[in-house]
């Protein structure tokens, strides 16, 4: 039996309207192509300069970007670096620039690429410490510093209640899965190293934005700087860029509400007495 | 060499859990092998099981109907008291979970949402949509920023330290600087989670490779269990990422091939919601009797639920279909296969998650306490995560004051020396097997001979051709050089203890002439509880496997047949 034959076959019966360029399954025998891989290669030996190194793979299956660099480095390169664990898009380890476009290597399907030829590197806007593997520590940093946990009274006695449109409200931002995608995107966090960057402001905005949040006005101050929610300039790359959907923009506009809120009845208290 | 008072492994549910449980009285640290938020917990998706009556046909549940469903679902292999502990905490934690921030699903009432799941006699299932293990993990992860909880993260454990019967800490390779580490501790807590990257077909990530339950063998902590292995029945056709029993829970409907609801035939009752076990076996049953699609799957159908339930309490599932699969299930049957999912069996332990020696812990799915026996229920184990967790949390605690265990710095020296050398033994080994071959094949063996359906002869051969790779193993090479974020020689290190755990599961299973709950035999298709109601037990002596049975706790419910 041919490949393609092969292919026909195992399409299910009750399904005339698969949508032509979407294949069959993963994992799935395809017919064999070549695709020409070149990763940018850093951090293999002391002092060594950046460089791109070339890999052809003859792919046999329908596969990700992700496990075609599994699939180099046990076949071809064992020295390879990149980070990965989940391969199902919600760990957020392998985030990448995958043609020019970030993402999470998991999540790109060879096929869906228009072209054979792969250039891989590192997420942008981080140190590189090996090949694919960049610093995540700055941006835990930020993250830590939007102080991003529920500020609430804990009593175990029974649950807060909380409507669904009050759940609806914070549930883009619940998505966000820190993969750091947003963060290499904006231009705003790359012109200016202390910008919290999207992630952390949006993660921020997730608690504001929570039904059961307590934080004091005094804590959330610390936002209204350029480091803080000032610092975006409404570019939206951290947008269009989100492999989940999340629109970090909204939440630092959401923050930046809120802040002007609190300004004004500060100013009309003032007045009024 | 680094000391804390509490040394955790494992930056999931269980270990963050424990850790936020210790971490007021004691200098704790954490050591995970990814930063935790990328720990497997974040991959649950369906629920978490607690008995809060809030659904509008559950306000007659209770704490003793879910520890009896979890026992009947476990085929009585789990130990009653310890089931009756955790199903009776699990509303409690519930709630911890929720004021901590968690962002579960509602009712209109504005309680937590509660949906069916297979198994449960009422809609039990807490969730966040289908990402609920993502929504309890960042959760425990903020709360762990927030108080400051030490982590050292792309750091492994290699090697647990236990001499004298007692614990001194851990060797630990960290990926970051690629050089060991001595870790030295009064107690230390394993929650390093489960061995599913044994089987060719798992919904497990890359990282869940028994590393934890292997360390704790080799340095002479028993096994338990190990046998019973769950097969998810609904992963993707292909990449075998897991496709929520909440999908069924929610109403989707099993096919076959003739688009019969076949689980009729299976399961006249429960349907579609029979037990995880059940319903894998039935899956298997029809693409083996040819009634599945070419290439060997069926379908999980979801498209008469519409297209605001699935897009309200199944979107994840829909963004993995059609970012993985290519097909949109609010138009398409979702194509599936059963996958291994769940290690049931793990490291012995008590009901506060104590094993033998003194000072070492385990919790999560690394652990065997046993609450799931030999079946766990969907939305248990992320409740056995966090509530096991707080236990060892507790229990550690209670013995605050009640004598020291200061670690011998010299044993851990000689035992950094020891990883070393044998560290450097693989990296001067330029010429031998690849780690990938021996890995693969044990995969595969452990798929097609020690998988849903198993028999005698094929087990035997799956122990004998186990025990011949580990003397391939012998000759392993490492082609990466060392240095930092050179994961090749920890792959290598793990693959020593998967030989061994893959060795004991065929043996266990070769040895179990029954069938209960996962473990089916199909030369003793009946289970057996004259013989075989006893916990397997696995040590390793010297170069040698030592199986040995204990009692199971039936103090609450009598042993029944199962029907569904």
């Amino acid at each position: 039996m041919s490949p393609k034959s092969a292919l026909t076959e195992s399409l299910p019966r009750s399904v005339a309207a698969r949508p032509a360029e979407a294949g069959p399954p993963s994992g799935v025998d395809v017919p064999a192509q070549t695709y020409c891989f070149e990763v940018l290669r850093y951090g293999q030996t002391p002092g060594d300069r950046p460089r791109f190194q070339a890999y052809d793979l003859v792919v046999r299956k329908k596969m990700s970007v992700l496990e075609a660099l599994l699939t180099l480095q046990e076949e071809a390169d064992p020295s390879l670096a990149f980070r990965c664990s989940c391969r199902g898009a919600v760990c957020g380890s392998c985030a990448m620039s995958i043609n020019g476009k970030l993402n999470l290597a998991c999540r790109v399907q060879l096929h869906t690429l228009a072209t054979r030829r792969i250039v891989l590197e590192p997420l942008p806007g981080f140190e590189v410490l090996k090949d694919l593997v960049v610093d995540m520590d700055p941006f835990w940093e930020k993250y830590n510093r939007v102080r991003p946990w529920l500020h609430a009274e804990i009593s175990a006695a029974q649950e807060n209640r909380m409507s669904e449109s009050e759940r609806r409200r914070i549930d883009q931002y619940v998505q966000c899965i820190l993969c750091g995608v947003c963060y290499a995107a904006c231009p705003a966090r790359q012109a200016n190293a202390a910008f919290a960057g999207p992630a952390a402001l949006a993660k921020l905005y997730r608690f504001v934005a929570d039904a059961r949040e307590g934080r004091s006005r005094h804590a959330l101050q610390q936002q209204d700087a350029a480091e803080g929610v000032w610092g975006c300039h409404t570019i939206m790359e951290c947008v269009g860029a989100c492999p989940k959907n999340v629109r970090p923009a909204d939440g630092i506009r959401g923050v930046r509400r809120k802040l002007v809120s609190q300004k004004l009845q500060r100013l009309l208290r003032r007045k009024t007495s | 060499m680094i000391q804390h008072d509490i040394l955790i492994v494992g930056g999931g549910l269980a270990g963050l859990r424990a850790a936020l449980g210790l971490c007021a009285h004691w200098d704790v640290a954490v050591l995970s092998k990814v930063h935790p938020v990328r720990s497997h917990s974040g991959a649950a998706q369906g629920g978490i099981n607690a008995a809060l009556g809030n659904a509008p046909g559950g306000r007659d549940d209770s704490a003793e109907k879910h520890a009896f469903d979890t026992i009947k679902g476990s085929d009585y292999l789990a130990d009653q008291a310890a089931v009756a502990k955790m199903c009776g905490l699990a509303p409690e934690v519930i709630y911890e979970l929720e004021h901590w921030g968690a962002p579960f699903s509602r009712f209109p009432d504005g309680t937590i949402a509660q949906r069916p799941f297979g198994g449960a006699g009422f809609p039990r299932t807490c969730y966040a949509a289908d990402k609920t293990g993502h929504v309890l993990l960042h959760t425990l992860y903020e709360q762990a920023v927030r108080r400051g909880v030490r982590i050292y993260d792309e750091c492994a454990a290699t090697r647990l330290v236990i001499e004298d019967g007692r614990c001194h800490g851990v060797i630990a390779y960290d990926l970051k600087r690629g050089r060991l580490e001595a870790f030295a501790a009064q107690f230390c807590v394993f929650a390093t989670g489960g061995y599913g990257r044994m089987y060719r077909n798992s919904t497990n990530a890359l990282i869940n490779t028994g590393s934890g339950v292997g360390m704790a063998l080799l340095a002479g902590v028993p096994a338990k269990d190990l046998e019973f292995v769950q097969f998810h029945p609904t992963t993707l056709y292909g990449t075998n990422i897991l496709m929520t029993e909440g999908a069924r829970g929610e109403g989707g409907y099993l096919l076959n091939r003739e688009g019969e609801r076949f689980m009729a035939r299976y399961a006249s009752k429960m349907m579609e919601l029979a037990p995880r076990d059940i319903v894998a076996r039935s899956i298997q049953t029809e693409i083996d009797e040819g009634r599945g699609f070419e290439g060997g799957y069926l379908h999980l159908d979801l498209r008469h639920l519409g297209r605001k339930k699935i897009l309200e309490r199944l979107p994840g599932i829909r963004a993995i279909c059609i970012e993985f699969a290519g097909i949109d299930p609010l138009d398409e049957p979702i194509p599936i296969q059963p996958g291994q999912h769940y290690s049931m069996g793990g490291i012995d332990t008590d009901a506060a998650g104590k094993t033998c020696i003194e000072n070492f812990y385990a919790a999560g799915e690394c652990a065997c306490v046993s609450v799931h026996g030999a079946n766990r229920l969907g939305g248990n184990s992320l409740a056995d995560t966090v509530i096991f967790g707080r236990l060892v949390a507790e229990d550690i605690n209670s013995r605050k004051g009640h004598g020291d265990f200061p670690p011998d710095e010299s044993v851990l020296a000689a035992h950094l020396q020891r990883q070393t050398s044998q560290m450097d033994r693989i990296f001067a080994r330029k010429h031998g097997t690849p780690h990938q071959r021996i890995r693969d094949e044990l995969r595969q063996l452990c798929a097609e001979q020690v998988g849903i359906f198993r028999r005698g002869e094929e087990l035997g051969r799956a122990v004998a051709r186990i025990a011949e790779l580990r003397e391939q193993y012998g000759d392993v090479c490492c082609r990466a050089p060392a240095g930092p974020f050179s994961l090749e020689i920890l792959h290598v290190l793990e693959l020593e203890s998967l030989l061994w755990l893959g060795e004991i599961i065929a043996r266990g299973a070769l040895a179990r002439q029954e069938s209960r709950g996962s473990h089916f035999r199909t030369d003793y298709p009946v289970r057996d509880d004259a013989r075989w109601l006893k916990h397997t037990l696995a040590r390793l002596d010297g170069e040698r496997i030592a199986l040995s049975y204990r009692e199971v706790d039936i103090s609450l419910y009598e042993p029944k047949e199962r029907t569904y």
